[in-house]
């Protein structure tokens, strides 16, 4: 916890990353300044795109104590605000799951090439991010902490699955390789309730390790403050349980 | 996106984005997380010319109730248009 007579700096810039098949995409790095080790932690933005809110939570993760990389998932969708971006990818049903995993694995491996490295990396992701970071946390190497804030479309049905969404995540949870926490609001349509504890239920029936909070008078986003889905008492809350658990498991 | 529920048409039409007038040739009518209205879903429909980039965009985001009477009026200015002979669709075969 900081202390009002603690020193404190901050690196926050944008870097670039090879990605998916390669390519170069850039992301959003923040770190806090010393030698470390620091733990790491990628973030995955959600669907509305890359913005301004992701470039704020880069930052507090790092005021944490995490080296700190978003991605940006849009990066070959063009550029522009982040929202007339968001609103090309939103026309064309989103990005192909198999793309963001790669993109990522790149992320991961830029964090792991720093020396100032603990040798621990984390994901966390809300809405589309959330369920991009258990396909992630089921399908990639050198998850070791997940935070799952709202994943929508972790439950599909037969007939929501696409070419760019071919396997409904949850059937990977036999191979979840990490720990992790859910964070859901009960007044949520995507991720329902129902989905939740379908969700919970494959989970406790893989014998995974995860701690699922729920919260009344909360909806879709509740940790937005730009939103007026925002809910402040679930939001804290949230934010407390989502900072242990990633005390504990990776710093 | 979280409902994916997306469809797009090919158009021909011009918006107004700020001062400029662009040209408009698809429209992207999706039911998904809007980035103005305070809801959670609306019908959002961005009129764009996607050979221009994510900036040519001119964006409309509705409720349900507004959207459903956005069709109902829409078709009945065409259906009276329609009756009275004055409709133009000349266009119709330069885009298809």
């Amino acid at each position: 916890m900081y202390q009002t007579n603690q020193y404190e700096g901050m690196l926050a810039e944008t870097v670039t990353l090879q990605g998916h098949k390669g390519e170069t995409i850039n992301a959003y790095m923040a770190r806090p300044l010393g030698a470390g080790p620091f733990p790491g932690m990628v973030l995955i933005h959600h669907a509305p795109g890359w913005d301004e809110w992701y470039k704020e939570c880069t930052r507090r993760f790092a005021h944490h104590g995490y080296v700190t990389i978003s991605p940006n998932l849009y990066f070959r969708d063009g550029h522009g605000t982040a929202e007339d971006v968001g609103a090309k990818v939103r026309a064309a049903g989103g990005i192909p799951d198999e793309q963001v995993l790669g993109d990522l694995d790149g992320a991961n491996k830029l964090l792991r090439s720093q020396p100032y490295l603990n040798g621990k990396v984390g994901v966390f992701g809300t809405c589309s991010g959330g369920r991009h970071g258990f396909l992630a946390a089921c399908r990639s190497k050198g998850i070791d902490a997940l935070v799952e804030c709202w994943g929508g479309g972790v439950v599909m049905k037969q007939e929501e699955l696409t070419p760019k969404k071919p396997v409904a995540p949850i059937d990977y949870t036999k191979d979840l390789s990490c720990p992790m926490i859910g964070l859901f609001g009960n007044d949520d349509k995507s991720p329902s309730p129902e989905q939740v504890n379908q969700h919970e239920a494959e989970l406790k029936k893989c014998g995974k390790n995860y701690e699922f909070h729920r919260y009344d008078g909360a909806g879709h986003g509740f940790f937005y403050y730009d939103r007026p889905a925002y809910r402040q008492e679930q939001a804290a809350d949230g934010w407390k349980k989502v900072l242990a658990f990633c005390e504990k498991h990776l710093k | 996106m979280c409902t994916s529920i997306t469809h797009q048409a090919k158009i021909y039409g011009r918006g107004k984005r700020g001062e400029e007038w662009i040209d408009l040739k698809e429209c992207n009518v999706s039911y998904d997380h809007p980035y103005g209205m305070p809801l959670e879903h609306a019908l959002n429909i961005d009129f764009v010319d996607e050979s221009k980039g994510p900036a040519a965009r001119v964006a409309v985001e509705l409720s349900v109730d507004a959207a459903r009477q956005l069709v109902k009026t829409i078709e009945a200015v065409l259906a009276q248009a329609e009756h009275q002979g004055v409709l133009e669709d000349k266009h119709q075969a330069a885009v298809g």
